[in-house]
């Protein structure tokens, strides 16, 4: 199988820093495969994921993404290629407040054509993953703001699955829920990602989530960087 | 773009209290400027409109300036008359259509009392070229029998609350308590439709009535033992001495250079012939100092007006950085996120900056009475001239206020999109 995520000789300094945070000679992810990978606060997981979506530029390396090298794209190019391939869950979901559950789900249906040709129709793809993901019909005209926690949640991961993206990142996504509700959260989006056969990968300082994956990660592993901090 | 054009009026929509103050205080903000930039531009031309029709304005030698002061705006007074055979003299030269002699000295209630003859009514010319109108009434009668009527501009009658028929009677010198000419009143025959001239401001009367009330008079005082009673005054020579200027119509206006100099040389008396037009624009330039004040106020509130623009609109867009940051995370390229901001910020400025016309109309509708009292005309009506360089620059400058905090916006916004900070 083709690696959805291959990361080659990656350093990352912030600026004005001696050290490197991020020194990772090697990490992949292959196509479909659901990763968990953990680690303590402030040890570059956000950057990590920076780094994956494009944000951040690393001093050196290659991070390919289905085969292309995010490096050598223009910041246009990059953030065309991360919404035509990527779905994001973030820690604080951001969903516009004032636009209904379902319009929000459709965003990247809008700004990108792959997404929303991959999608077939977009309205019945919104519609579908809402009601896959527990979302009775008549929250979805509600207005985000309107929702709770946990139906916004649910929002954030239809947005992240539709137009099936090949890579799903998910950053901290359960940590304003309790802990049944993590579980189950972390079950629907294992779910939805295998019938998308998307790749996921799934950052928590919580090792406790990790029992569904495919593959547990510690950054501490991969990154030299903290390796050599903590030694 | 249907789809973003769609998301950018949802987006709008959620933050119509915001929007819908900017809206208020552009509105409020254009509709001053125009306010500021119109009164400038009406002050300047009701002052060059004061006067029309007339080739030369002649008294005696003193500055132009002076002259027109008094002659035109009854302001000042003359430092000499000029002699009625000197008058007399000029008015044979064949080019001279017209002439009409003006006196003045006197006084009703703080407004100037102007002896003139009857056909003053007909030749003074004001604005572009509009005759006198009667409101109500006629114009004096010439010589003897129209010797104690008068005729009076708008504003006197509307501010004193005269009617045609009422009497009033004229004080000495322009104080307005200074020593009266109460033992002979006049009646009021006619009321002049409002001209926003000074004419709005003057008591006319005739030549004779001026020689009359003075009859007993001599250095500025009445004569001490001596009253001739008003019925008593058409036994009296009453054919005026003294003018204080004349207007003057040609036939040809072609001949005014060569008339000015004739008269100019005139030599039984000191004269001075000046054309109204350029005397007008050397008085403009005096008044100049107030001109550039108004024009720096202006120019004041146009900066205050923007700042507080830009300011409004960039305290909304910071409000929007989070959305801005979602939406290029999701995929948003500079284009939609241009077109959103672009449109928006020149949408609501324009929408400022149409209500702020419609305001503006308003208040010169509901104001035009009010300041008619200040002898303003506020023209009501569309923008002209200055001010759709005004209006440019407050659609300008709301497109920037848009577009340069959308632009930090944009560069900031990924990194706020991926991992948000609030």
């Amino acid at each position: 199988m083709a690696a959805a995520i291959t990361i080659t000789d990656l350093r990352y300094r912030w600026r004005g820093q001696p050290a490197p945070c991020l020194d990772i000679p090697h990490f992949a992810i292959a196509a479909g495969e659901r990763v968990f990978l953990h680690g303590p606060s402030g040890s570059g997981k956000s950057t990590l994921l920076g780094v994956l979506g494009g944000v951040v530029l690393p001093e050196q390396g290659r991070i390919e993404l289905l085969g292309q090298n995010l490096v050598a794209l223009s910041a246009r190019a990059r953030d065309a290629f991360r919404a035509d391939h990527i779905g994001f869950v973030f820690q604080q979901f951001n969903l516009l407040p004032w636009l209904s559950a379902r319009d929000n789900v459709l965003l990247p249906t809008t700004f990108s054509t792959r997404r929303r040709q991959r999608s077939g129709n977009p309205q019945a793809a919104a519609e579908r993953l809402l009601t896959h993901l527990d979302l009775a019909p008549p929250l979805w005209r509600q207005p985000a703001a309107e929702l709770s926690v946990g139906q916004q949640q649910r929002v954030a991961a239809a947005r992240a699955l539709i137009g099936r993206p090949e890579i799903l990142i998910a950053d901290e996504p359960t940590s304003a829920l309790d802990a049944p509700r993590q579980q189950a959260f972390i079950d629907l989006l294992l779910a939805e990602a295998a019938a998308a056969g998307a790749a996921l990968l799934f950052v928590s300082h919580d090792v406790r989530l990790a029992a569904h994956f495919d593959r547990i990660v510690a950054l501490a592993d991969i990154n030299r960087a903290a390796a050599e901090a903590g030694a | 773009m249907k789809a973003v054009l769609s998301l950018a009026l949802k987006s709008a929509w959620a933050r119509r209290l915001t929007l819908g103050i900017v809206l208020v205080a552009i509105a409020i903000a254009s509709a001053l400027l125009l306010a500021v930039e119109r009164v400038r531009h009406d002050a300047r031309q009701s002052f060059t409109q004061s006067v029309s029709g007339v080739d030369l304005v002649v008294g005696a030698r003193s500055s132009g300036v002076q002259l027109m002061l008094y002659a035109v705006f009854r302001s000042g007074s003359a430092t000499h008359n000029l002699r009625m055979d000197s008058f007399d003299a000029i008015v044979t030269n064949p080019a001279i259509d017209w002439a009409v002699p003006l006196i003045l000295g006197d006084s009703h209630r703080g407004h100037p009392v102007l002896g003139t003859t009857p056909a003053y009514f007909e030749r003074f010319r004001y604005a572009d070229a509009r005759p006198l109108a009667f409101a109500t009434g006629r114009p004096f009668a010439g010589g003897i029998a129209g010797v104690f009527e008068a005729v009076l501009g708008s504003e006197v009658a509307r501010t004193l609350g005269y009617r045609s028929g009422d009497r009033i009677t004229l004080t000495h010198g322009m104080a307005a308590a200074g020593p009266g000419h109460e033992d002979k009143p006049f009646a009021i025959v006619g009321i002049l439709a409002p001209t926003g001239t000074p004419v709005d401001r003057t008591v006319h009367v005739s030549p004779e009535a001026i020689t009359a009330l003075h009859l007993d008079w001599a250095g500025g005082a009445p004569l001490p033992g001596l009253a001739i009673p008003a019925e008593q005054v058409r036994k009296f020579e009453l054919a005026p001495q003294e003018i204080t200027a004349a207007l003057i119509g040609l036939k040809n206006r072609a001949d005014v250079f060569r008339v000015q100099r004739q008269i100019n040389a005139y030599r039984g008396e000191a004269l001075m012939a000046v054309m109204p037009g350029v005397a007008l624009d050397e008085l403009w330039q005096t008044l100049a100092a107030i001109e550039s004040t108004l024009f720096v106020l202006s120019a004041l509130v146009v900066a205050v007006g923007l700042a507080g623009l830009a300011a409004t609109l960039l305290a909304a867009l910071d409000q929007r950085r989070r959305e801005l940051a979602i939406l290029r995370s999701l995929g948003a390229s500079p284009g939609d996120l241009f077109f959103m901001l672009a449109g928006e910020a020149l949408l609501v400025t324009a929408l400022g900056v149409i209500l702020g016309i419609v305001l503006l109309a308003g208040a010169s509708v509901l104001a035009a009475p009010l300041a008619r009292e200040f002898g303003i005309h506020l023209s009501p009506g569309l923008p002209g001239g200055n001010e759709w360089t005004i209006l440019a620059s407050i659609l300008a400058t709301g497109l920037a206020a848009g577009l340069i905090p959308g632009w930090r916006a944009w560069r900031m916004a990924l990194a706020d999109g991926l991992t948000p900070r609030n």
